[in-house]
Parts: C-alpha cells; sequence; structure tokens
C-alpha cells in the first residue's frame, strides 16, 4: 500500500491552458502554471470558484483538451504522442456533471459495455466487465432498465459503472453531485469512496459541496487558474477566511467551530465533522 | 399528448417475440408492409388483423398500449378517409350537397384507413418489442447489404439509437418548459392555429439551445469513453442465429405468404372485387 501509493498517476509539469479568442471574443487563460502530482491510489479533491479552472483542469487530467504549454504525464504518457490518446482515456477515466448527457445507449447494461466496446474487448469480456462493473455501483437489479427511469444518483452510478467496465487505474470526477438531490449525492459519494478504499482506486473529486472531501487525502484549492492552496482537509479548512475571500465555504461544522473560536470559545481548529464536533463540545 | 406517441417505445416483456431476431423481425416488418399496399380485398385485411391480434397476444402487450398509439395519429387517419370518400370518382350511393359518396371511394376509404391503421400497430408492434439497441443493430446489419449506405452503417445505427435514447429526456424536457412558459402566462390552447403556432416559438428556442447543449456534452462524453467510429469496435451482444429464429422465420414467411394468397381470393367481401 504505502509502495503503491508513491508511484506517481498524474504528473502536471508547468501548464497554461488558453481558450483562443476570435474577432468578438478575447482569449480566456483558465489556467496558469499548474504544477501538480497525484499518486496512485489517493484520493484529491480539487475545489475552486466558478471560472476558477477546475472543470479545464479536469478535462485536461484525461485528454479531451490539450496543455497550451506545459506537459500533462498521466501513468506515464504524454497526451501530445496521439498514438497514446486512447490508451490515456482508458486508464483516467472521467465522469461528468449532468447524469443524462453522457448516458449513450438505451439500456442500462448496454451502456456499460459502450466503453469497452471502443476498446475492442471481445464480446464475452464484455459481458463480464459489465456484470463486474454494475455490481461494484449495486446496480444489478436495474441491467435491464431504461436509463431515463432511474434517479438522478442511479444514473450517474451507472456512468461510474460504465468508466469501470473500461478499467481505468484513476477516475476523474466533475461535480458529480451537482445536480444530484441529497439522497443522490450521498449514493454517489458513498460509490466513490468505496472504489478509493475497497479498490485502491485513484480519485480526483471536482466538488462545490466542501463535506464530500473532508475525508480526502489531499485538496487542492484553485482560484483564478492558479493553485492557492494544496494540503490534507484539516490543513486546508483552517483558513476559513482565505477561503471565504476567494468565494468559497468550509464544512458546516468547521464554520460552526470557527464561529464559537471567534466568540472566545476555546475549541479547536480543524473540526471537519459532526462526530468530531460533538467530541470537542463534550470535552 | 406527447406520452400517447408508442411508436418509437420500447415493452419489455421478454415474449418470444421480443426475443426474435431484429433482423427478423425488420425483415419481415417490411414484406408487411408491402403487403398492406398489395392487398386488394377484405379477406386480406381480416387475414392481417388475425395476424396483428395472435402477435399482439403472443407479444403480451397490452392492447390498450397499442390503441393508444393509433390515438395520436386519429386525426390524419380520419383526414385520409374523408378525403378518400369524397373525392373518388364513380358509382355514387349517397349525396350530400356538393359531395358526392361513391362506391368506389367508399372501398378506397375504408383501404386507407385499415392500411394506415395496420401501418402503424405493425410497425409500433416491431418497436414495442425490440430493443432500440437490438433494433439499429438489425437495421446496422441490413444496411449492410445496401450499396452505398453500407459505408455509413455504423455511424447511421448510432446516430439512429441516441436519437431513440434521447426521446424521452426531450420529450420530459418539453413538458418541462412548457409548463415554465405557462407560469410566465403563455398560452397553448386557445387561439387560431396560426396564434397557437407562434405560442409555440417559446418552447422550441429553449428546447434546440438544450438540445444542442446536450449534444456537445455527449459527444465530449463519447469521446472520453474512447468512441472512435465504428472501425475495431467490439459488441457485448452479437446477432447470432439459432434454430429459434429459423422457426420464427419460417412462420413469418408463411405469414406473409398467406397475405399473398389473399390476394388472390375472388368471392367478395362487402366491396365487389
Amino acid at each position: 500500500m504505502t509502495m503503491e501509493k508513491k508511484e506517481k498517476m498524474i504528473e502536471v509539469k508547468d501548464v497554461c491552458f488558453v481558450y483562443p479568442g476570435n474577432s468578438e471574443n478575447k482569449s480566456v487563460t483558465a489556467l496558469s502554471d499548474i504544477n501538480l502530482h497525484i499518486n496512485k491510489g489517493e484520493f484529491v479533491g480539487i475545489i475552486g470558484h466558478n471560472g476558477s479552472g477546475k472543470s479545464t483542469l479536469s478535462k485536461l487530467l484525461n485528454a479531451i483538451i490539450f496543455p497550451t504549454a506545459g506537459d500533462v504525464i498521466i501513468n506515464g504518457l504524454n497526451p501530445k504522442d496521439h498514438e497514446h490518446l486512447w490508451d490515456i482515456r482508458q486508464t483516467a477515466g472521467m465522469v461528468f456533471q449532468n447524469p443524462d448527457n453522457q448516458l449513450v445507449a438505451t439500456i442500462v447494461e448496454e451502456d456499460v459495455a459502450f466503453g469497452p466496446e471502443n476498446l475492442g474487448v471481445p464480446s464475452l469480456e464484455i459481458r463480464e466487465r459489465v456484470d463486474r462493473a454494475l455490481a461494484t455501483v449495486d446496480m444489478q437489479a436495474y441491467a435491464h432498465q431504461k436509463p431515463h427511469q432511474l434517479s438522478g444518483g442511479q444514473k450517474q452510478r451507472i456512468a461510474i459503472a460504465g468508466i469501470l467496465a473500461m478499467e481505468p487505474e484513476c477516475i476523474i470526477f466533475d461535480e458529480p453531485t451537482a445536480m444530484l438531490d441529497p439522497s443522490g449525492r450521498r449514493e454517489v459519494m458513498e460509490t466513490i469512496r468505496k472504489l478509493n478504499q475497497e479498490k485502491n482506486m485513484t480519485i480526483i473529486h471536482i466538488t462545490h459541496y466542501m463535506s464530500e472531501i473532508i475525508n480526502a487525502d489531499r485538496i487542492i484549492v484553485l482560484d483564478a487558474g492558479k493553485i492557492v492552496m494544496e494540503g490534507t482537509p484539516v490543513e486546508i479548512f483552517k483558513n476559513v477566511s482565505a477561503l471565504k475571500k476567494i468565494g468559497l465555504d468550509v464544512p458546516q461544522m468547521t464554520e460552526l467551530a470557527y464561529e464559537l473560536r471567534k466568540e472566545g470559545m476555546n475549541i479547536k481548529d480543524s473540526i471537519l465533522s459532526i462526530d468530531e464536533m460533538v467530541d470537542a463540545l463534550c470535552q | 399528448m406527447l406520452k400517447d406517441v408508442t411508436i418509437g417505445q420500447y415493452y419489455p416483456t421478454g415474449s418470444v417475440i421480443h426475443k426474435m431476431d431484429p433482423r427478423t423481425k425488420i425483415l419481415f416488418t417490411t414484406a408487411f408492409i408491402v403487403m398492406l399496399f398489395c392487398i386488394n380485398n377484405l379477406w386480406g385485411y381480416l387475414a392481417t388483423l388475425l395476424i396483428l391480434v395472435a402477435v399482439t397476444l403472443v407479444s403480451k402487450i397490452p392492447v390498450s398500449y397499442i390503441i393508444r398509439g393509433i390515438k395520436g395519429l386519429v386525426l390524419i387517419i380520419l383526414l385520409t378517409v374523408t378525403l378518400n370518400l369524397f373525392m373518388t370518382p364513380g358509382t355514387v350511393i349517397a349525396s350530400l350537397g356538393p359531395l358526392n359518396i361513391t362506391m368506389e371511394g367508399l372501398k378506397v376509404a375504408t383501404y386507407m384507413a385499415l392500411r394506415l391503421i395496420f401501418l402503424i400497430v405493425g410497425t409500433s408492434i416491431m418497436t414495442l418489442t425490440t430493443s432500440p439497441i437490438d433494433l439499429t443493430d438489425g437495421m446496422e446489419w441490413c444496411m449492410r447489404f445496401i450499396p452505398f449506405v453500407r459505408r455509413y452503417a455504423h455511424e447511421l445505427s448510432m446516430m439512429m439509437s441516441i436519437a431513440l435514447r434521447f426521446i424521452p429526456t426531450l420529450m420530459e424536457e418539453t413538458e418541462r418548459i412548457m409548463k415554465a412558459q405557462k407560469a410566465r402566462g403563455a398560452n397553448f390552447e386557445t387561439g387560431s392555429i396560426i396564434a397557437r403556432a407562434k405560442n409555440l416559438i417559446p418552447i422550441l428556442i429553449p428546447l434546440f439551445i438544450s438540445a444542442f447543449r446536450r449534444a456537445d456534452e455527449l459527444a465530449t462524453a463519447m469521446e472520453a469513453r474512447c468512441y472512435r467510429g465504428g472501425e475495431n469496435r467490439t459488441r457485448m451482444k452479437q446477432l447470432v442465429f439459432e434454430n429459434r429464429d429459423r422457426v420464427s422465420f419460417v412462420l413469418m414467411l408463411m405469414m406473409i405468404i398467406g397475405l399473398i394468397l389473399t390476394t388472390m381470393i375472388k368471392i367478395p367481401l362487402l366491396f365487389p372485387v
């Protein structure tokens, strides 16, 4: 486990990304001087305000777009060599925000099969992979359903199964819970955590909800196309005022602790969850 | 209104008809449509009705569900019937002011109505019993035999299956937009046809914008899942022609031959031959 953790899954070196302009619009620099690495098996949360460049970063990580300058290395492969493109997309799968707009097929199991079919996997093996992927996200019972009959959370789990069937080493989640109701959000987060803990899969989770990443190994904070903070959840959420300044929230309990401390109560600044808060208050 | 459209929907019941090879179904639905326009007496349509009833019963699809499909097209059927009824020259059997109903008109109108109804029922049984994936796979296979189209077989079937996938999504969206516009005071129910058509613009524009956005996101998601056209692509389910399919093929063939034979019956039923 510790050996594996040191292996690099993703390396981003001096990356800039500029959306080219045209006669009507100026070009927009979405990312500048990004340097980061993500180890195998790590759960990394990426947070940032709207327009901070987090979606752009996520698209760079599985070669949907290419950096204007610098290099992105995914599992040792550089997407600049176009022959590696499909290997990269297979290694680093991506789950998008809108559950409706990423399901291709009209039947759940056919949708899960879409990825491996594209990879040219033999028919029998696709069948096995699909069954396994559906079992992992706990959706076997829905294999023959139509996607539009499922709830948002279920659709998103099918999207995850579709990526799992490609047998990636890393999954990038681009705000997968943004369009879901609280129960759908919980389902998806449980699935993501399970993938990280039981399958030791590298997870990059981009989100607006701070409570989803309090268990992450590391959090990266983006603002205006730059990495402004990086560290463990405790290290990051300590900086309540700095986060608020760039338009971000902190987990509810961290905020409560912050307010209590402001009122002169002696309470530690590393509280993230309700349990920790209860412990701190009962002391 | 939108819920009444049953063409293109899939209704799984697990019946033998559902398990039939899609290629057989496509082939014989096509033959069936051709036959509908070749049948020249009511015996033929009676036989067609029997076949459709038998197939529906075997498919376990509720009859009400199939009838709902006809309901959506009642207007077109009525229009065709009325036009044929009054516009066909021949022996006058009844007059309604300046309008004459002729024996020939009655015959043509009846045949047209039956053809349209059977056409809708026949094709909807095919789509109701065939999962869209099977349907497009079957079509992809059939297209391989059509010159020129052959090169685009995969792309066309992918387009078709995506269209089918998004019909319910876009319908839900249409209903949501309609509700939103109604809440803003839009009126879709009253006024002249032109006024009502104009009132649809505030529905169509947001619908199109969102459809384009969906298409863009879907394309990105497909690329992220390594989609690169039909080359080197494998399929989870491959179409295999089993013994069961041979049996159903022969049964279907017999039905079509039966329909062809009815065209030779010379005993008049209601209408003179």
